[in-house]
């Protein structure tokens, strides 16, 4: 907060009106993005996301949907032209395993960490709601072309529900694509491996020290909500039979133990995810592994079970003394060649999720193709988490989340040239490039 | 396994002890507690090969990119480089087309090799050294070669405002550490400024024994300055009795009594001496003038502030006074003093005139030093000469050692990674790396080791069935000691 002050006093004293910067706080520097409307990105090398690239090709928005993509596509009149040649086109990236929005600064400035509640069965959390758009990361984060995060709870038994956000908005629900999309569920002795262990989430630890009883608790309250659900049903069917108490905390669990919405379940060690996978089958849920570092050693297992994984440890040091040095490296590599379901996260703190893109690229030196490596931080994380028909590809009657640069999207020494968001235009500005502004002349 | 350990611990033992001995005996009190500043003894290279690469594109750093270019490693030397170079008798020949060529990494910050970073009793605790516990089988070594570092930085940690003597060390993986020690490097000194000192974000610095005791002094940054002044107006006091004393000796005058030998202000006195190198952690601008400041005041150099994350907002300060910077390519907001970080700032001291370095203060950032080169093309728009200068050349100005290392020219050490593309795309991967002539590192050699890896560890577990299999909860880092290829085995001295 004093750094704050800092900022605008020298804003006034020199009499420079930014009004972005005027009403800074503790991370509130995000550009507002402009309105949806008609905007033809014309003449760009078009990568899809889910097909062959386009060499010379034009894409049309139109009030937040991608009306056409192609070769041959004319510029509706009175469409905002934006001209792409000599630059690429690729759809925006999604970031699945991190608390962004809901902790800032973690070390040492508690009132700015909400991503952790006390207690150890929460299912009722929302990250929606503590979810900040105005989060200093939000600006930079999108700036390398991340367009939507999977923003997680962490901590406890059921963290809560974590939600999937557009990186850009005012508020959570003009941000939010999916407000509820997943429930966080940590196993016992599951979770966040340390450092060389390959993570979670990648924001700060709140790891559960579980044991079997928590099993227990865990299976309990599933069940319970999984009952308190068919008494719902059938007191809707039925209004002679007892009215159903309001349960705020089963309530919130029922689209999970229904197989309505996924559970993440961080699992790194082969024993975790075997686990991870027997728990989801027994309590009938629709698990999502996050973390996944061993699982290129159960390949057939997961492949089997139809169990997808979020990696977190691509770029974590080898866990074991004799494991290779490239081990965690190439993961991502033998899982697509098993033919399992996956999607690549930064395994990073909030502040550094947007080195996404060159996590994506480490893999892709070391097997895995560029074009799968692009679909693991695009098209493949929207289907796991069943939003595929709506985000990671440039196709028509999606959303238009979409990214302008000046050369490959996963090399590091690419700059952003454009960023679209649900349609709108975004502002590249973000508190990073407003320092830049402010010290750059100094002589 | 045991065995061969033991014996090197006794021998250790033996040759210390010796020394000390003659030392008493020759009544010398300075070579009873050896002095770093010399050279090691047992520097460099082994005989080995000549290697020829071939036909590579070659990145000298200091003399341009060049093209279809061989380069000639003899006698741990970069003896030639140009194109159709004969192959002397029995050199082995690399190569190199499509391939790319450069100097090794250089990681100006690092804490790889060090079981421990903080002797975090006291504020200052400059007498303790790294060198004295470095431990040559750290897993992370051998990782960080395959990402085509060669030389390191290894700092104590910053709990502490002085926190203890640095050492430099090439990755010479499987050595003992007399080898890896780099010869003729300046010795440094690691100092350290803001939260990380005042422990205000963390708990690391606890009083050992007491859990629940006040937190240490200094609690401020102007404590820190307190701190620092009082350290350096004791030393000029301490040198000059040294001062004095020798020159009384040097005029012959005799029966003198030399005044009592201070082992923690024995390297402040250095760095007024000019012999020893201060590498402060700082984040904030206030926090680096202030040191600035205290270096006129007290007439000694600061030679490189490492983080120096706002050292954008004081460039041509830094500039002014000479002093490097060694930052993150894009870290930040993990801490307030943090918050300001910006992944522009090395485009910005570069263009004052500042030497700055990209560091990686982690094992696992060592091993992708070129992605976060490759970082600074896109913030800040450098070049990819300029870009890839952060992570070579200008660390060894840092350290004193770039007439030895850091480009690629004629008559120096040859420490060299070769590269599968452009080393500044995240799409290449480092093929092989030699230090002073010799392969640390090769992909090939690597992946053709892991069947026999794997058939070792098979082994071992059977042999020991009724060990409890490590489940492993998150997963632990790395330790111990196992079958990490060129691994010399069996030390575990410092656990």
């Amino acid at each position: 907060m004093i750094r704050t002050l800092r900022i605008a006093a020298c804003m006034t004293l020199t009499g420079v009106f930014i009004p972005s910067l005027l009403s800074a706080q503790l991370g509130s520097y995000n550009p507002r993005p402009g309105p949806q409307g008609v905007f033809a990105i014309t003449g760009g090398h078009i990568f899809p996301g889910n097909g062959p690239e386009i060499a010379n090709g034009t894409v049309v928005i139109t009030n937040g949907k991608i009306t056409a993509v192609g070769a041959n596509v004319t510029v509706p009149t009175g469409a905002k032209v934006i001209d792409a040649k000599g630059l690429s086109v690729f759809p925006g990236m999604m970031e699945t395993a991190n608390g962004l929005g809901l902790a800032e600064i973690t070390e040492g400035v508690n009132a700015t960490v909400d991503n952790i509640e006390s207690g150890r069965l929460n299912p009722n959390e929302q990250a929606f709601f503590g979810f900040d758009p105005h989060s200093a990361y939000v600006g930079t984060t999108r700036f390398t072309g991340i367009t939507s995060v999977v923003s997680a709870p962490e901590g406890g038994l059921i963290s809560g529900q974590a939600a999937l956000m557009n990186l850009a908005g005012d508020t959570p629900p003009e941000m939010a694509v999916v407000p509820r999309v997943a429930m966080v569920i940590n196993l016992p002795s599951g979770g966040r491996g340390g450092r060389g262990g390959g993570g979670g989430f990648g924001g700060a630890a709140g790891g559960a020290n579980t044991s079997s009883a928590d099993l227990d608790s865990i299976k309990t309250i599933l069940r319970n909500a999984d009952a308190y659900g068919r008494e719902l049903e059938a007191y809707a069917k039925d209004k002679t039979l007892p009215r159903p108490q309001h349960d705020v905390v089963l309530a919130s669990l029922i689209p999970a133990v229904r197989g309505e919405m996924p559970v993440m379940i961080p699992a790194n060690s082969t024993t975790e995810i075997r686990a991870a996978v027997a728990f989801a089958e027994e309590m009938k849920l629709k698990p999502i592994l996050v973390g996944g570092r061993d699982a290129w050693k159960v390949t057939d297992y997961l492949k089997q079970h139809d169990v997808p994984v979020i990696l977190t440890s691509v770029m974590a040091m080898p866990a074991r003394e004799d494991d290779p040095y490239d081990v965690n490296y190439s993961a991502p590599a033998k899982l697509a060649a098993a033919g399992v379901r996956f999607a690549i996260a930064a395994g990073e703190p909030n502040p550094d999720i947007r080195n996404l893109p060159f996590v994506a690229g480490m893999a892709a030196s070391f097997g895995l193709s560029r074009d799968d490596a692009l679909k693991s931080v695009t098209l493949w994380p929207a289907q796991i988490f069943g939003v595929g028909d709506k985000l990671g590809s440039i196709e028509v009657g999606k959303m238009a989340d979409l990214v302008v640069s000046d050369g490959d999207l996963l090399e590091a020494r690419t700059n952003t040239k454009y960023l679209f968001i649900d349609g709108r235009q975004v502002p590249l500005d973000n508190m990073n490039s407003a320092m830049y502004n402010m010290f750059k002349d100094r002589p | 396994m045991k065995q061969p350990m033991i014996l090197a611990a006794i021998a250790l033992t033996a040759a210390t002890t010796l020394h000390a001995q003659a030392a008493r005996e020759s009544g010398d009190p300075s070579t009873e507690w050896p002095s770093w500043t010399a050279p090691a003894p047992t520097p460099g290279h082994r005989a080995t090969a000549p290697i020829l690469i071939r036909n590579a594109t070659v990145m000298t750093v200091t003399k341009g990119t060049l093209d279809n270019t061989d380069l000639l490693l003899d006698n741990g030397k970069i003896a030639r480089i140009g194109k159709g170079l004969f192959a002397p008798a029995g050199a082995v020949t690399i190569d190199g087309t499509g391939k790319f060529v450069t100097p090794g990494i250089i990681d100006v910050h690092s804490h790889t090799m060090m079981d421990a970073v903080n002797e975090g009793s006291r504020s200052v605790t400059s007498m303790v050294r790294v060198r004295d516990i470095l431990n040559n089988t750290a897993p992370a070594i051998y990782d960080e070669l395959a990402g085509g570092t060669t030389t390191i930085h290894v700092l104590h940690g910053s709990a502490n405002t002085i926190g203890g003597q640095d050492a430099v060390v090439k990755l010479k993986w499987g050595r003992p550490v007399d080898e890896m020690i780099f010869p003729g490097a300046m010795p440094g000194i690691k100092f350290a400024l803001g939260e990380n000192v005042t422990g205000k974000n963390n708990s690391t610095v606890i009083v050992q024994g007491q859990p629940q005791a006040p937190r240490r002094y200094p609690q401020s940054r102007m404590g820190q300055e307190e701190v620092i002044r009082d350290e350096f107006t004791r030393a000029i006091d301490y040198k000059a009795d040294w001062d004095d004393y020798n020159a009384r000796v040097s005029k012959g005058e005799k029966g003198l009594v030399a005044p009592r030998k201070d082992l923690e202000l024995e390297p402040i006195k250095e760095i007024l001496e000019g012999k020893r190198l201060i590498h402060s952690h700082s984040y904030r601008a206030d926090e680096m003038l202030m040191l600035l400041e205290l270096s006129d005041e007290f007439h000694f150099h600061v030679a490189v502030l490492h983080h120096g994350l706002e050292g954008y907002k004081i460039a041509s300060e830094m500039a002014k006074h000479g002093t490097g910077l060694s930052t993150f390519a894009d870290m930040w907001g993990y801490k307030v003093e943090a918050y300001d970080a910006i992944p522009y700032n090395a485009a910005i001291t570069t263009s004052h005139g500042v030497v700055t370095t990209i560091n990686s203060d982690d094992d696992g950032r060592a091993r992708r030093l070129n992605i976060d080169a490759a970082k600074l093309m896109r913030w800040g728009g450098m070049s990819e000469n300029d870009a890839l200068k952060t992570i070579t050349i200008n660390g060894a100005i840092q350290l004193g050692v770039e007439k030895k290392v850091g480009s690629i020219e004629t008559g120096k050490d040859a420490d060299v990674v070769v590269w599968s593309g452009d080393p500044l795309s995240v799409y290449s991967r480092v093929e092989s790396t030699i230090i002073d002539g010799e392969v640390f590192f090769d992909r090939e050699k690597d992946i053709a080791r892991r069947d026999s890896i794997a058939t070792e560890r098979a082994a071992l577990e059977k042999e020991d069935a009724q060990m409890n299999p490590r489940t492993g909860g998150g997963g632990g880092s790395r330790g111990g000691n196992g079958a990490v290829p060129g691994n010399p085995g069996a030390e575990e001295i410092h656990q």
